[in-house]
This record gives C-alpha cells, sequence and structure tokens, in this order.
C-alpha cells in the first residue's frame, strides 16, 4: 500500500502545483491585460484615489481635487471654470479628459515615469506618485481681461508673446463650468447631456479648435507676401489695381466699403482695408508665393500642439486665379483660428519669426520640483525682417489713423488690423468681426503681446459689425493687461 | 491487556530504547511565530486602512494566542509524539483568514463577519482539542464506521428540508448561526471509506472477474460503496453543490486506489467523472453556466453586462502582481457576493501578491504532505487509509477551489479550508488537523507507549469492527 500511497501524494502534489501555474499565470503571464480590461474597475479606483495634480496660473491653482468618498475619491473641482475651461479642458470621471487635463494626463494623475521615485520599481511595487502640477503660461489679468471682453457675446480671444510664443491668454465665449462634468453621476450625465444639445457650442474650444474667415485680417499675409516676392516695394506707391476688380477668369466685380481704393498705395489700401487692392496682389503674387508664405505663418499645419492639438488653418492651394483673389482677402476657402492669427500678428511683431505656441511653462513634482520645461519652440521665419519693419508699419498706421483706432493704447505702440468676414450661404450669415493686434510699452524693447480677437455676435447689426468696432476694445483690453502686468 | 503491562515494562527504561525526539518546542515556537504573523497582519490592515493600530489588535492576538496554546498543551498532554507542523499551520491559516475577513468586513461596514468567524474558530479549536484529549486511539473510530455513514447521509440530506440560498440547498439555519452540514459529513464519510475499504480491501483488489485490462471487482463488495457514493452524489446533485460532490468522488476514487492498488479503479472513476460531468453539465443550467463562465470569463463584459464574478476574481489575481497591493489596499471587494467565502483567495492573491499566494499553497501543500506522511508511517490500513483520505480532502478542497477561482477548473462554491468564511468549514478543518495529530502521534509513538499498548500486528485489513476496546489501555502507562 505504502507505493501507492505514495502515487496519491504525487497526485496531490501535482493537484497543488497546477495551482501554482495557474497563479503565475493570473497574476504575472496574463495580468497587464487583465488590468488594462476596461472593465476593470482598479485602474479608475487608483486614478481618483489620490487628489489630481493642479493647473497652474500665475502660481496659483486654477483647478482642485475633492474628496467624495465614493469609490471613485477625488473629483476635480475649477473655482474659476468658465475663465479658464478653454486652457484646462474637464477631467471627468465619466467622459474623460480634455484639453490640458488630457495633454497632462500623466502629470496631472502621477502615472507620469518621470514622477516616479524609483522608476525602475514602479512597475513591482505598483506605487502610483502624487500627481505633479502643470504651469501654464497663461496671463491672468490678460485672460480675465479677455473674458469680460466677450462678456454675453460669441466669440474667442487668444493672445500671445511675440518673443517667445507663450499663450498668455486663451478664451472662449460662451463658456461652461467643467466642474460640472467631474463626477460620474446623474449631474454629470445631465450636465453633459445638456452641454451637448447646447446650440451655442459652449464646449467648443473656438480660440484653438474653430476656424473663421479671417476676412481682412488675412491682409497682414497678403501683404507680407507681396513685399516679400517684390509685387510691392514702395509702400506709399499705387498699386496699379482699379476698383471695382473683376476677378480674373469671370464677371464677377468685386468692391470695396469705402471709396479712395482705386490704385491705392499699399499703406492706404491696408489703413482702409481695399479688398480689390489686396485681391489683385494676391493674383499678382501667385498662389506657389501666397500659399508658401501662409504656410510659413502656420496656415495648413496640421501638426500644432500647444501641447493639446489645435484645428488646421487652412490656405487652398488648388485655386484659379478668382479664388485666389478671394482668397488672399480672406474669403473662400480660407480660413484661421484666433490662435493663427495671432501667430500672424506676433510675426509681425517680432522681426518676420513665427514660434510654435505652447501652454505650459513647465511640469512639477508636488514639491515644486521642476519635471520638464518647455524647452525652445521650433522658429520659422515667415517674411525678411525688413517686411517685418514695413508691415509693422502699416499695422501702426491702423491703430493711430485707420480702422483700429478703437485699439489704441496710450504710451504704448500698438499695431492692428480690423477684419469683418462674411460667411455663410450667398454671404447672409451674421459676419464675423475680428481684430488682430500687437502692443509695444514705449519702455520696452519688443512687443510683449499679439492677440487675435474674433466675435461672432448674433444680436447686433449686420452694418455695425466691424473689427474696429466690437474686437478692438477687448483687444485693447488684453493688450493693455499685459503691457500692465 | 496484559500484553500491555508487558511491553510497557519492557521499553520503560529511557536508556534502553531509542526514544524519538517530541519536537514540541519546535511545535510552540511554530505556533507563537504563527500567531505573531496574524497579528502582524491584522497591523497591517489598519494602518493601510485608518493609518493607525486597530483597536482589536491585542485582544485578536491575545486570543488566537490563548486558543493556540491551549491546542497546544492538549497535544502535549495526549499526543507528544505528534508530527510537530499540522497545528502551526493551521492556527496560521485560520489567523490569516480572519485577517482577510477583518479585512473584508472593512469595506461591509453593515455584514460583519469576522466576529462570527471567531467564535466558529474558536469552537473549531475547542473540537481539536476535544478530539485530540478524548480520541486516544483513531481505531475507535473503525468501530463506528457505520455510525458514522449514517450520519454523513442524515447531514448531507437535512438541507433538503431547508430553503436554498443563493441557488444551492447546502445550510441549515439555527438560532442566527448558517450551518453546512456537507462539511461536517466530509470528515465522516472519509472515516467510513477508510473503514469500509480497510476492512474489505483483499476482497476488492483480487476478487472480481476480469474485463480487458480491468480487473473488476465482485458486485457484492462493490454494492455498497457504489450505492453510498451514488446516493451522496444524488443528494448533491438535487442540493446543486457541485464543488463538495467533485470532492466526494475525488476522495472515493483516491481512497479505493490507495486501498486496492488497481489502477483500473482510476480508470473507471475517470469514466464516470466524465459520464458524469457530461450529464450533469447538459441537465443542470446551474452547471452549464459555470462552464460557460469558466470557458468565456469575459463574455459578459463582451455583452456589456460589466465583469462575472470570475472575471473580477481574475481582475483581482492580476492587480497582485509579484508583490500584492499590500494587506487592506486591494480592491477585490469589486467581486461582490461571495468575496470572503468562495473568493476570499482572491484577495490574498490581490493583497499578498503571487508571494503570498505561493506560501499559502505551500502551506496547504506542507499539510497535506504530513498527512501523507502519517499515512507512511502509522502501521494499520485504516489509519493509512484514513491519514490519505484527510490530506486528500485538503488537497482536493484547496484545488477545486482555488482552481475555480484562478480560471484553472470551472468555479465550484467550496469554502477554502482555514481562509475562508464559513464556520462548518473552520470547525472541520480543525477535526481533519486534530485526526492528522492523532494519526501521526500514532505512527511516532514508540510501541508500547501509551494508548497504543498492544502490539502491532499485521494487519490485513480485516480487522473492521474488531471487538477490541484500545481506551482502557491508557491505565498500563
Amino acid at each position: 500500500m505504502t507505493r501507492h500511497i505514495r502515487h496519491a501524494a504525487l497526485f496531490c502534489l501535482l493537484l497543488l502545483a497546477a495551482l501554482l501555474v495557474s497563479a503565475v499565470r493570473v497574476q504575472i503571464v496574463r495580468a497587464g491585460s487583465y488590468d488594462d480590461n476596461p472593465a476593470n474597475r482598479r485602474a479608475s479606483i487608483a486614478r481618483y484615489g489620490q487628489p489630481r495634480g493642479d493647473v497652474l496660473v500665475g502660481g496659483a491653482p486654477v483647478t482642485g481635487s475633492r474628496d467624495t468618498k465614493e469609490q471613485l475619491r477625488y473629483e476635480r473641482t475649477y473655482p474659476d471654470g468658465p475663465l479658464y475651461a478653454p486652457v484646462t479642458g474637464f477631467a471627468s470621471q465619466a467622459y474623460g479628459t480634455t484639453f490640458l487635463e488630457h495633454a497632462e494626463d500623466g502629470i496631472l494623475s502621477g502615472t507620469d515615469p518621470m514622477l516616479a521615485p524609483f522608476p525602475l520599481l514602479s512597475g513591482l511595487t505598483h506605487a502610483r506618485a502624487r500627481g505633479g502640477d502643470v504651469v501654464t503660461t497663461i496671463n491672468r489679468s490678460a485672460q480675465e481681461a479677455a473674458y469680460e471682453g466677450l462678456e454675453g457675446r460669441k466669440g474667442a480671444v487668444a493672445a500671445l508673446d511675440p518673443a517667445t510664443g507663450r499663450i498668455l491668454a486663451l478664451v472662449t465665449s460662451p463658456s461652461y463650468d467643467p466642474a460640472e462634468l467631474s463626477g460620474n453621476g446623474l449631474p454629470a450625465m445631465r450636465a453633459w447631456a445638456r452641454l451637448n444639445a447646447d446650440p451655442d457650442k459652449p464646449m467648443l474650444n473656438r480660440a484653438v479648435r474653430q476656424t473663421y474667415p479671417p476676412g481682412s485680417t488675412f491682409k497682414v499675409v497678403t501683404a507680407a507676401a507681396a513685399l516679400d516676392a517684390g509685387v510691392v516695394t514702395d509702400l506709399d506707391a499705387p498699386t496699379d489695381s482699379p476698383d471695382p476688380y473683376r476677378l480674373p477668369g469671370t464677371t464677377t466685380r468685386l468692391t470695396n466699403e469705402g471709396d479712395g481704393c482705386a490704385d491705392a498705395s499699399l499703406r492706404s489700401a491696408f489703413e482702409w482695408s481695399c479688398n480689390t487692392v489686396f485681391a489683385k496682389l494676391g493674383v499678382d503674387v501667385g498662389v506657389d508665393r501666397m500659399a508658401s508664405t501662409a504656410s510659413g505663418f502656420g496656415f495648413n499645419d496640421t501638426s500644432l500642439r500647444i501641447p493639446y492639438s489645435a484645428v488646421r488653418s487652412t490656405f487652398d492651394t488648388q485655386v484659379d486665379k478668382a479664388q485666389l483673389g478671394l482668397s488672399s482677402i480672406g474669403q473662400y476657402n480660407t480660413r484661421a483660428t484666433p490662435l493663427q492669427m495671432a501667430m500672424v500678428a506676433a510675426a509681425v511683431a517680432d522681426g518676420g519669426q513665427v514660434r510654435e505656441p505652447y501652454l505650459v511653462e513647465r511640469t512639477v513634482r508636488r514639491g515644486g520640483e521642476t519635471v520638464a520645461t518647455t524647452g525652445p519652440r521650433p522658429v520659422r521665419q515667415a517674411m525678411r525682417p525688413g517686411t517685418a519693419a514695413l508691415m509693422k508699419e502699416l499695422m501702426t498706421d491702423v491703430v493711430t489713423e485707420g480702422t483700429g483706432r478703437n485699439a489704441a493704447i496710450p504710451g504704448a505702440v500698438v499695431g492692428g488690423k480690423t477684419g469683418t468676414a462674411q460667411h455663410g450661404v450667398g454671404n447672409t450669415g451674421t459676419p464675423y468681426a475680428w481684430f488682430v493686434s500687437w502692443a509695444q510699452g514705449d519702455d520696452d524693447v519688443q512687443p510683449r503681446v499679439a492677440v487675435a480677437v474674433v466675435v461672432e455676435d448674433a444680436s447686433a447689426h449686420r452694418g455695425e459689425i466691424t473689427g474696429g468696432g466690437f474686437a478692438a476694445p477687448i483687444a485693447r483690453a488684453v493688450m493693455r493687461a499685459v503691457l500692465d502686468s | 491487556m496484559t500484553n500491555a503491562g508487558t511491553t510497557v515494562a519492557a521499553a520503560d527504561p529511557p536508556t534502553s530504547a531509542v526514544r524519538l525526539p517530541r519536537r514540541r518546542g519546535i511545535e510552540l515556537a511554530l505556533i507563537v511565530l504563527a500567531v505573531l504573523l496574524s497579528v502582524y497582519g491584522y497591523c497591517a490592515v489598519g494602518l493601510a486602512r485608518h493609518g493607525t493600530l486597530p483597536p482589536g489588535a491585542a485582544g485578536y492576538g491575545a486570543g488566537l494566542g490563548v486558543l493556540a496554546l491551549v491546542a497546544h498543551v492538549a497535544v502535549r498532554i495526549r499526543a507528544p509524539y505528534a508530527d510537530p507542523l499540522p497545528l502551526p499551520i493551521g492556527v496560521l491559516l485560520n489567523g490569516l483568514g480572519l485577517v482577510l475577513i477583518y479585512r473584508l468586513d472593512l469595506t461591509t461596514p453593515h455584514d460583519r463577519a469576522a466576529p462570527a468567524q471567531l467564535v466558529w474558530s474558536t469552537l473549531g479549536v475547542a473540537l481539536f482539542i476535544v478530539v485530540v484529549l478524548l480520541l486516544r486511539d483513531h481505531r475507535v473510530l473503525q468501530e463506528h464506521a457505520q455510525a458514522c455513514m449514517v450520519a454523513a447521509l442524515a447531514l448531507l440530506t437535512l438541507p433538503i428540508l431547508f430553503p436554498a440560498v443563493n441557488g444551492a440547498r447546502i445550510w441549515i439555519r439555527i438560532a442566527g448561526f448558517s450551518i453546512q452540514p456537507g462539511e461536517f459529513a466530509k470528515v465522516l464519510l472519509a472515516v467510513f471509506f477508510a473503514a469500509y475499504l480497510a476492512a474489505n480491501r483483499s476482497a476488492l483488489a483480487y476478487a472480481g472477474r476480469r474485463f480487458w485490462w480491468v480487473q473488476l471487482p465482485t458486485g457484492r463488495v462493490l454494492g455498497p460503496i457504489v450505492a453510498i457514493w451514488l446516493l451522496s452524489v444524488g443528494v448533491l446533485v438535487l442540493e446543486r453543490d457541485l464543488g463538495t460532490s467533485l470532492l466526494f468522488f475525488g476522495l472515493f476514487v483516491v481512497l479505493l486506489y490507495v486501498a486496492t492498488g488497481r489502477t483500473g479503479w482510476i480508470a473507471v472513476g475517470l469514466l464516470l467523472a466524465v459520464l458524469g460531468a457530461v450529464a450533469v453539465g447538459r441537465l443542470e443550467p446551474h452547471v452549464h453556466s459555470r462552464v460557460q463562465d469558466w470557458l468565456h470569463p469575459f463574455a459578459s463584459i463582451e455583452a456589456g453586462e460589466g465583469p462575472g464574478q470570475v472575471a473580477q476574481s481574475l481582475f483581482a489575481f492580476a492587480a497582485g502582481g509579484m508583490l500584492g497591493t499590500g494587506l487592506g489596499l486591494g480592491h477585490s471587494s469589486l467581486i461582490g457576493f461571495a468575496t470572503k467565502s468562495d473568493f476570499v483567495l482572491a484577495t490574498a492573491g490581490e493583497e499578498l501578491g503571487l508571494a503570498g499566494l505561493t506560501a499559502i499553497f505551500l502551506l496547504y501543500a506542507l499539510l497535506v504532505e504530513r498527512g501523507y506522511r502519517a499515512g507512511l508511517a502509522v502501521r494499520d490500513p485504516f489509519g493509512q487509509l484514513l491519514a490519505v483520505g484527510l490530506a486528500s480532502l485538503v488537497a482536493l478542497q484547496v484545488f477545486v477551489i482555488a482552481g475555480g477561482v484562478t480560471g484553472l477548473i470551472p468555479l465550484t462554491g467550496m469554502a477554502m479550508p482555514f481562509l475562508a468564511q464559513g464556520g462548518s468549514s473552520v470547525v472541520t478543518n480543525w477535526a481533519i488537523v486534530a485526526l492528522l495529530i492523532r494519526l501521526s502521534d500514532s505512527a511516532r509513538r514508540p510501541q508500547g507507549d501509551g494508548p497504543e499498548g498492544t502490539p502491532h500486528h499485521p494487519d490485513d485489513g480485516r480487522s473492521a469492527g474488531r471487538p477490541q476496546d484500545h481506551g482502557e489501555s491508557e491505565a498500563s502507562r
């Protein structure tokens, strides 16, 4: 019987060995796929088990975390939600994350390997680092000025530091409170449904995720292309352009709002925003040069990340001459985000250089120790420095004596360009009012702020919507806030 | 019993005989270690959950320590030659089980299971002490094999009279306590099988007709045992307790093989198992769904209904990884239903990791190994078969439930010995450990020392129900 007892013992041993093999299979071999299974709540529990890192503006957090004592413990709070919504985005337990909350999620949630105290051991111990903070480039008073300026209207503001590409203000209106979406309960579901159904699209980040026809503000690009290409060499020389201008190959006659555009010089055409002159200049420059200048400014760039992605601003390169004429005055298929137009103004302000805009200055550990700093951004020369100097002159004239007088700031040099962009079927939509500008304090060595404002104001009479009337005061408030800070 | 007196006298001078070491000191040291480990686990849970030592830590440690020490003293008095390992292993597993249940109680503040489990553990240790103190010789059980069988069947049938709980008709409720009579029946059936097979193993091994290469036993010998087995399995199928059914079947086949040495039994057993499994799988929707859950644990996720229990259990094990999250820091409560009972191993796997799980499996393996060792060393066939049966019972239980929760085999409800919530199970397992202690003591006790006073005679297994009374021989010591 002894032999058989040994056999039976061996059998029992085999059973227990099989259990060990099974445990290794589940806990080690397949563990990765089980951990990543979307139905496994552990990832969510760990993610919300600690306070999320914060987004900082001017050294102070604009986000927070609230202990709900529920299974998913910490919920995002936003003390000033609507103001910073296009910067922070939301961090929802039910609907994921957007914008900075999404792009910097690794830092904020503590999963970024850079945060782990012992990176090699983190896989073994399952330890999760405390969430780090994200220091933004936003200028609080500029952000507030832009938000107050847009109050009650639909539109967006983007402001940049021309010398670095730092984004100083990013505002969209109407906005919403991302805190409403933080939880995963019924209130969040209701808010989600309501915000998505809202015809005003409050969750749309109009400053970087919405393109508009830039209208006359695009004439900055066209003028730069004409100067760079040598089509215009003297700002004050007549441009040999008729009024009205018949678009080549068509019978369509292009006209202007005001008089005095026939054969006007580039200076006065820019000052009074002559469509005829710039359509002709665009056609004279040609599609290739126009397109290369536009892409130098950042048009047709699909790869821009600030660090979340911006939508592509477009300048159509498959056009005939008539379409090119319209494209050159910011119509037809030319579309730009407010951020793109701020980049255009910034390029003029900074000697023709375009710096990729960015929103995150650096990321830091909870204690303040820097994890990563946004390094020098790539620089593109969108136009020759000489051209940029001439463009500064043109834009300054617009504010001192042209359509942009509303943007003037005492004690500062301000350059700007208004725009009124038509859109809709047969241009029946309420036009968009644009203003792009830059400002340099009298004591500053170079311009300190470039800004683009768009107001899609449905409430005003059509005739009154001009960039100078609606958008320029907002731009002025933002520029003043930056210059004062 | 005159014989006893002479042999004792012969062995009396301590210098003349080679005395095996009693190793009670080792047992005591291991018990202290087991209690300390359990208290450490208890404190770790409190520190992890609340940042402070749990208020009951001292009481818990003292209670467990006193229980273990009393058990140790009982062993010292009545089974001084017993194997020193089973008792500390039982204490450690039971202590760890209490820690795990206490830890899971923290997630279900309205449903606290640890206090009741502590009461049951106390009862279990009390039964251990009673068995060690009163059962001087395991062969007494052999004489009551028939009674054991009747009692086992009665216990198995009893819950049919009570309402079903969670689809299984295996509980009876008395005075607020849920009792699972089937747990007690395990030991009783093991005793009966061992006694019956010890008495009839020759007949089973050598009689009967040859059918191909399989030597079939005669119907006369086989009849009663198959009938009882069929009856118990039938009752279990009626009660929908598949784990226990599987356990009895495994026990039956192992003991039959050990008693007769016929591989043919294994073939017959496997054939019966396959037939039974197919039939039950076809007929019982309950079983069918368990098999489906095993084959496709994530089917409910793909169907958009969220993870099922097996999937949640796998998630818990996976979350533990190599070292585990630490006691109190896992989320095995996501399993929901039966976290503290059937799925308690998932908590161990998540919070102690593969390292802790391996340690637990090794503890079980060690317990089983000590049982088999006792089976090899003990001198009578009944004792051998009983030791093998009890050890196999532990091994099979561990395999059935641990295999189920790790997705190795279809899940069948069963308590993880000592770890899982379930009073009847804890009490039964303490009884098993007590019997192993008794058997190992008999095996190692120098012949003529103590109750086993009668000199051992070669036992061919025909001694079932022999008339001698061994209890009296203690007087000669």
